[in-house]
């Protein structure tokens, strides 16, 4: 298969283990966004795509070539670092023909002075400024070719960042935390250009960030991952949605998902504070029940305690206690409770996670 | 009024440190009765510059001496950096086994003061009948351990990202030493060139080791045997001679040093 393909990859620091058998398909014009808190190993694995890392063990397929231990140069991707790490003492331009001149002049055209009058050397380097100029033109870049990096803004910067992985169009793009380092309003525009850019480009695209509202707004597909484990991987709606793992319901969304402990009866059915949810379940035992914020209610049978509102503007977040739990609500903006107040709370859609945090059937759906 | 301050006392600081200097160029203007004299003046009462600057050149071949100081002194610090930058970069970026060794060796390496390994590349040199060449002069500071532990300090506070970049970018490893990591450490490259091209052209030790007659005499070789075998007691032709010698390095110094500045204040290595 086409674009990038990872089998079965471990890697270890030390005696630390940083990704453990984790595999992953991202094909051509697809783009794939890696999600989960600092240190779960998602850069580390696209160090791997890379090449700047080798894995312990597994495979990395790119375009169908086995390029596991590859130099990073052989293996047609390109990256955005978080820093960007443009070079310091070339121009904008000469930044973003870099990778055409190492790949379209040989060593001897490239030597300085010489370069010059080798055969062929003029028309090719004519041609390098051309894309160069043809990349930078839509970027916006035009006016910035003749500066250096130290001569930009941190938004010029990542443009440049941005030009020089694109210009040559690899069949894999990776980016690793490109917007961190812009500001908020800056982060909107630029999340549109990216993903401008990977459609226009057409590359198998892999971005890496810990901001899961990058990953759901701009994804074809998002992988979480945790501790080194690739826990789910599919359609930003199915990940919110169907989360299959404790883990993923707890990481995506904002606020998060509240996770309620609940006990299952010998006769299947659900029970939250001892009080039947109407839900069924073939597992016995205590269990999780997720409930999204936006599923829960004001005027049920569970009595809870209000702690706090907070006031965003288009809603409101009702933080009240619920037997032992915290619990956050989104209320209508005009709601306004005190401290302390007691209220009943009802929910809607539920899911129920079992002992080890994995999705359960759920096989009735009810309202309390 | 405190930079007015910092300024007189620093004038006066560097006026000191300079008044050897300052004296040499100005017995190299005074005629011999008037050096010897009991009163000390800066200005000579009859500028002798002409006759002074003029022996020099009549006696010895000063123009020799200069361009074989440049040869050496441009030949030591050339392989220096061929050697050195390559190395630093390998200690300071790259990992492999016996690393830590090597740079423990590079260490020890500094420890060993020049004189000690003279007497054996002595003999080396003139087993391979090299003495009286370039060669004897340049080959034995080819490699600098201090070259080597400067830039890989230096080295290591360049980026990672910005190799894996050059790297991904399609760059060897050499090509990332010469065109990446290079540029980018000017700064200390200009600072180490000026610390060698001041040594091997002050040097003297070795020059007068390897190196019998004129032919391949570098500037401070010259100046002594200006002394001992030409000037006798005409001080104002050996320190005219001592002021010839010493001026190309001066200038390239001063050259060196704007860009030394400049150097620092455009790399903005925080890319």
């Amino acid at each position: 298969m086409q674009g990038v393909s990872l089998q079965g990859i471990r890697k270890s620091f030390g005696a630390t283990a940083v990704l453990r058998e984790v595999a992953l398909d991202v094909p051509p014009g697809e783009f794939v966004a890696l999600v989960g808190p600092s240190g779960c190993g998602k850069t580390t694995l696209m160090r791997i795509v890379a090449g700047i890392e080798t894995p312990d063990s597994g495979q990395v397929h790119i375009g169908g070539r086995d390029v596991t231990r590859a130099h990073p140069g052989a293996r047609d991707v390109a990256m955005v670092f978080q820093s960007y790490a443009l070079y310091p003492h070339l121009t904008a331009a000469q930044n973003i023909a870099v990778p055409l001149v190492m790949r379209r002049l040989s060593l001897l055209q490239r030597m300085p002075f010489l370069g010059g009058i080798m055969p062929g050397s003029r028309a090719a380097r004519r041609r390098i400024q051309e894309d160069v100029a043809a990349i930078a033109a839509p970027l916006g870049l035009t006016p910035l070719l003749e500066r250096r990096p130290g001569q930009l803004s941190g938004g010029q910067r990542q443009r440049v960042a941005l030009a020089r992985a694109v210009v040559r169009k690899p069949a894999v793009f990776l980016l690793d935390e490109p917007l961190s380092n812009l500001d908020a309003a800056l982060r909107v525009a630029t999340r549109r250009e990216i993903v401008e850019i990977h459609r226009r480009t057409g590359a198998a695209t892999l971005y890496v960030t810990h901001d899961q509202t990058e990953a759901l707004t701009m994804a074809d597909r998002v992988a979480v991952m945790q501790a080194g484990e690739l826990l789910q991987i599919g359609s930003p709606a199915e990940v919110y949605e169907n989360p299959a793992d404790i883990r993923v319901a707890g990481f995506i969304g904002s606020p998060k998902m509240n996770l309620l402990p609940a006990h299952v009866g010998d006769d299947g059915a659900v029970r939250l504070l001892g009080m039947e949810t109407g839900l069924h379940s073939a597992a016995r035992g205590p269990v999780t029940l997720g409930i999204r914020p936006e599923a829960l209610h004001l005027g049920g049978a569970w009595p809870a305690e209000v702690a706090h509102v907070e006031y965003l503007g288009e809603s409101a977040l009702l933080h009240a206690r619920l037997g032992e739990t915290e619990i956050v609500l989104r209320a209508e903006p005009g709601l306004r409770a005190v401290a302390g107040l007691p209220i009943q709370i009802g929910f809607g859609h539920a899911l129920l996670f079992g002992a080890d945090g994995k999705r359960l059937a759920r096989h009735e759906m009810a309202h309390a | 009024m405190g930079s007015a301050v910092r300024l007189v006392v620093l004038s006066a600081l560097g006026l000191f440190i300079l008044m050897p200097y300052i004296w040499m160029v100005s017995a190299s203007l005074k005629p011999t009765d008037e050096i010897f004299r009991a009163s000390l003046t800066l200005i000579p009462e009859t500028f002798a510059a002409a006759e002074n600057f003029g022996r020099v050149f009549a006696r010895v071949p000063v123009v020799d001496y200069l361009v074989n100081g440049v040869i050496v002194c441009g030949g030591i610090l050339f392989f220096q950096l061929l050697f050195a930058v390559p190395a630093g970069y390998a200690l300071a970026k790259l990992r492999f086994a016996g690393r830590e060794f090597v740079f423990g060796a590079v260490m020890l390496g500094l420890l060993v003061p020049p004189h000690v390994p003279a007497l054996p590349l002595y003999a080396g040199l003139s087993a391979l009948g090299w003495l009286n060449t370039f060669g004897a002069l340049i080959v034995p500071s080819t490699i600098s351990v201090f070259a080597i532990f400067l830039f890989r300090q230096f080295f290591k506070s360049l980026p990672d990202e910005l190799i894996h970049a050059a790297r991904i970018d399609g760059m060897s490893e050499l090509a990332i030493v010469w065109r990446v990591i290079l540029p980018n450490a000017l700064p200390a490259a200009t600072a180490f060139a000026i610390f060698s091209v001041v040594a091997h052209w002050n040097d003297l030790f070795w020059p007068l080791i390897v190196v019998t007659g004129h032919e391949r005499a570098t500037p401070a070789l010259g100046v002594l045997y200006f002394r001992t075998e030409e000037a006798g007691d005409d001080f104002g032709a050996l320190m005219a001679a001592c002021a010839i010698m010493t001026a190309p390095l001066v200038l390239a110094f001063l050259v060196a040093q704007r860009r030394f500045v400049e150097g620092i204040a455009t790399t903005g290595l925080k890319g």
